[in-house]
């Protein structure tokens, strides 16, 4: 994975896999502090506590597809070569919670991507979930909350592809106003 | 705290200078991203930003767009399937934008079975 915004979206789908209705997305920056922190929460089936244990073991998986499962060993992967580590907690139909730490400014971490698309693709792929983004950087912070964009659980205001694609510029826009401290 | 609200996205629409109907009825197309592991390492993201592009282009208001997981295929990722209502569904392979582009144009809209990209009839 070249972004880590992809491991994210990578999570997530597994979230929704596991049948989840709302899927919590943390990022947050503490430039100042060196470290980068991703919490991925859902609330699905969760996982069973064997399957917990050999976590980072590719070759553990609950798929049918296919016998191998990369999703968390990459991610674990990633945080682990920069100084940072994976946290996963799980209980039987409450959800998951998936946490990484990096060190921020570690040489070996992968850039954070384009967040903007990761959620408006979560979004739009899935119109039946819905997703609470909060992105900080140094203490501010930017919120999309799904359930507060759909006036009632009907509403397909977010499964318009030109609301998908101006929502996806303006979050972009507003991670940038972020980064360069201008909220 | 900067938020994003329901009215920031009523002005994201009225910005729009199509008028945007909401969607009823049956879709007559079904278009299927694969969102696994795999298909997200090989690009199935920027497969997912140029259909969402051509969708807004095109302001068809009977396709549907689903993100689904790995369908065990993953050496051939990432993988794309049109389903229309007229047509066998079609699974394509070694997506990228471009070719999102040209199935979109083609296959979706017009119903040409893009055989080039093609990996199977399902």
């Amino acid at each position: 994975m070249r972004e880590l915004s992809l491991h994210i979206l990578d999570i997530a789908e597994n979230g929704i896999t596991a049948g989840a209705t709302c899927i919590h997305i943390l990022v947050d920056e503490a430039r100042s502090g060196n470290l980068l922190t991703l919490k991925i929460e859902d609330n699905g089936r969760g996982m069973p506590t064997d399957k917990l244990e050999k976590l980072k073991d590719p070759f553990v998986t609950s798929r049918t597809t296919r016998r191998v499962g990369l999703g968390l060993p990459l991610l674990a992967a990633a945080a682990e070569r920069c100084d940072g580590s994976i946290d996963v907690k799980t209980k039987p139909d409450i959800g998951t919670e998936v946490l990484a730490t990096f060190a921020y400014n570690h040489i070996d971490r992968a850039p954070i991507g384009d967040m903007a698309s990761t959620i408006t693709t979560l979004i739009l792929g899935n119109p039946k979930v819905d997703f609470v983004y909060t992105h900080i950087i140094d203490g501010n912070d930017f919120i999309l909350d799904t359930r507060e964009l759909r006036e009632d659980p009907d509403d397909l205001l977010l499964s318009d592809p030109m609301v998908i694609y101006h929502l996806t510029q303006s979050i972009r826009e507003r991670l940038s106003n972020l980064a360069t401290n201008q909220t | 705290m900067a938020k994003l609200t329901i009215d920031d996205l009523k002005k994201i629409k009225e910005q729009t200078s199509k008028a945007t109907s909401l969607r009823h009825g049956d879709a007559n197309v079904k278009v299927t991203v694969h969102m696994g592991t795999c298909g997200i390492a090989a690009g199935a993201r920027e497969v997912m930003n140029a259909l969402m592009e051509e969708m807004a282009e095109a302001d068809r208001q009977d396709i549907r767009v689903v993100a689904s997981g790995c369908m065990g295929m993953c050496s051939s990722e990432p993988n794309v399937t049109i389903e229309r209502q007229d047509g066998e569904p079609i699974v394509y392979q070694h997506m990228d934008s471009n070719r999102m582009r040209q199935v979109f144009k083609r296959h979706v809209l017009l119903g040409e079975v893009q055989t080039d990209f093609a990996l199977a009839k399902m």
